[in-house]
Order: C-alpha cells, then structure tokens, then sequence
C-alpha cells in the first residue's frame, strides 16, 4: 500500500464530513427521517401524495448547492469523470439497482447506519466497500 | 407556516448536505476512485469524511434514540429491519461495483448534475432505471426474504 500525501486531504475531508453528519443530525432530528439519498430519489418513483414536495424539495437544496458555492464562497468544486460514455450508463445502471435491493446507499447506510450502530448498514458498508475495491482494481490494474 | 419552516428547513439540510459532499471532496469521482484503488496511488481522505460525519451523526441520533417524535412534530421514521437478508448483501454488492466503475454514488451525482456535468445527467438516468427495474422485477422477492 502507498498513500498518495499530495492528494491527501485529512483537513477538508474531516470538515465535509462534520458538515454532512450535521445535516444528517438536523435531518432526523427535525425531520425524523434517514438522510438516505436513494431512499429519497427511489421514493419519487412511485410519488406519495404529501411525500414528493418535501423530497423534490430536498434534492433541489443538493442540486443548487454548488450554486451557492460558487457565488457565495466562490468554490468551485472541482469534479474530474474519467469514466466514458458506457461506464457511466452501466454505473448508474448497477448503483440504482444496488441501493435499491440492498435499501440504502452511501448516506443512508454508510453515515446514517454507522451512526445508529446499525448490524445491517455495517454488513451494507462492508460489501459495498469489497465491491467496490474490486472494482477499482479491475479497471485500474487489469485493464 | 409549520409547513413552509419545515420545507426551507428540508432545502437548507440539502444544501449544507451538498457543501459536506464538496468540502470534503467525496462529490470529485476521481477521488472516490483514487480511494476505492488501495492497492495503486491511495488516497485516505475519505476515512476522514466517514470519521467526521460519523462523530457528529452519533451525537444527533444518540438524541433521537431519546425522542418519540421529531421536532417539527411528525413521528419518527426510522428502519426497523434487523436481519441480515440476501438482498442486502447482494444489492450492496452490486451497488459497490457501480460505485467502483463510475466514482459516483447518488448525493454526489446530484451535486455534479447541479455544477451541469452532462454525463451526471446521464448516470442519474441510469440510476432511475435500475430502481424501476429492481422495484418492477425483484422487489417481492427482496420482501418475501
């Protein structure tokens, strides 16, 4: 194993991640909801009256969020896709279907389920991360 | 007016939760593979994302775990599932496989849509495709398990 130091961002990272365990906090706190990204996006499949607004609502607050971060911090994330074209399709193909059956993503069961001490986001965490280091391997060493 | 409070209070919590992604670099696709990839160049960083939002998630749901309603009044929805079934291993597994291929997950393929990145537009698609196929063809299954 070989860390990279200069991609390495422990300061911001730890920052971020207070920020996102703040807002999943306020989220059940005042909502008395999981902050599950998926759970919320699979919901407006099948809308429930009462239920999409606040959800619509939700996913508007993430989606504009690099707006404000732009004209009001003047950050602009950088985001770097190396995937093509069919990788991506093929991505979010196997992550729609995989948060689905397995009833949670990197929010609902990576920060919300460590946070209840969930055995059943734990065993979701460990095989998303086993998937997910094969994967990466594949594409980055046998490829 | 409890309900408007509530939906600023809901774009607020997404808002903040879209900086959390961004600050801390979890919403960069390329650095989510440079994580997952531990075996090449690693990079860390996401321990410290986990390790941050999960100190303060502790602290929020250790104070729920006190409540019986939420504080807009409405009661508390919270997973009551406890057994370990095949479609949680399974669809986790394959979740992690699209995680590793791509670099996104949900939340930050909603930030990027956000920035106008074409190809968010087209995994977030993708996404809806492979919940309507799950929902459609293997959701009663997952049930009965």
């Amino acid at each position: 194993m070989h860390i990279d130091w200069l991609a390495f961002t422990p300061g911001p990272s730890l920052l971020g991640g207070v920020l996102l365990g703040i807002a999943t906090s306020a989220y059940v706190l005042l909502h008395g909801r999981i902050l599950g990204i998926s759970g919320i996006i699979g919901g407006l499949l099948r809308p429930v009256k009462q239920m999409w607004v606040w959800r619509i609502v939700l996913l508007l607050g993430i989606l504009s969020s690099p707006l404000w971060a732009i004209f009001l911090l003047d950050m602009y994330p950088v985001q770097i896709i190396d995937a093509g074209w069919p990788a991506v399709i093929l991505a979010g193909l196997l992550v729609g279907f995989g948060a689905q059956y397995g009833s949670g993503c990197t929010s609902g069961h990576g920060i919300c389920g460590l946070s209840r001490l969930s055995p059943r986001s734990l065993v979701a965490i460990i095989s998303f991360m086993i998937s997910g280091f094969v994967m990466a391997y594949i594409l980055r060493h046998l490829f | 007016m409890k309900k408007h409070f509530s939906l600023i209070s809901q774009y607020l919590i997404g808002v903040l939760f879209g900086f959390g992604l961004m600050i801390s670099g979890m919403s960069n696709p390329q650095k989510i593979l440079n994580f997952l990839d531990i075996t090449g160049d690693w990079d860390p960083s996401l321990l410290f994302v986990m390790l941050g939002a999960v100190l303060v998630g502790l602290c929020g749901f250790y104070v729920v775990s006190k409540r019986s309603q939420s504080f807009f009044g409405g009661t508390l929805h919270l997973p009551a599932k406890k057994e370990i079934t095949r479609p949680l291993v399974i669809g986790s597994l394959i979740f992690g496989a699209g995680w590793g291929l791509a670099g996104f997950c949900p939340g930050p393929a909603i930030v990027a849509l956000g920035v106008g990145h074409l190809k968010a537009l087209v995994f977030i698609l993708g996404m809806l495709a492979g919940m309507e196929i799950c929902e459609r063809f293997f959701m009663s299954k997952a049930v009965q398990d």
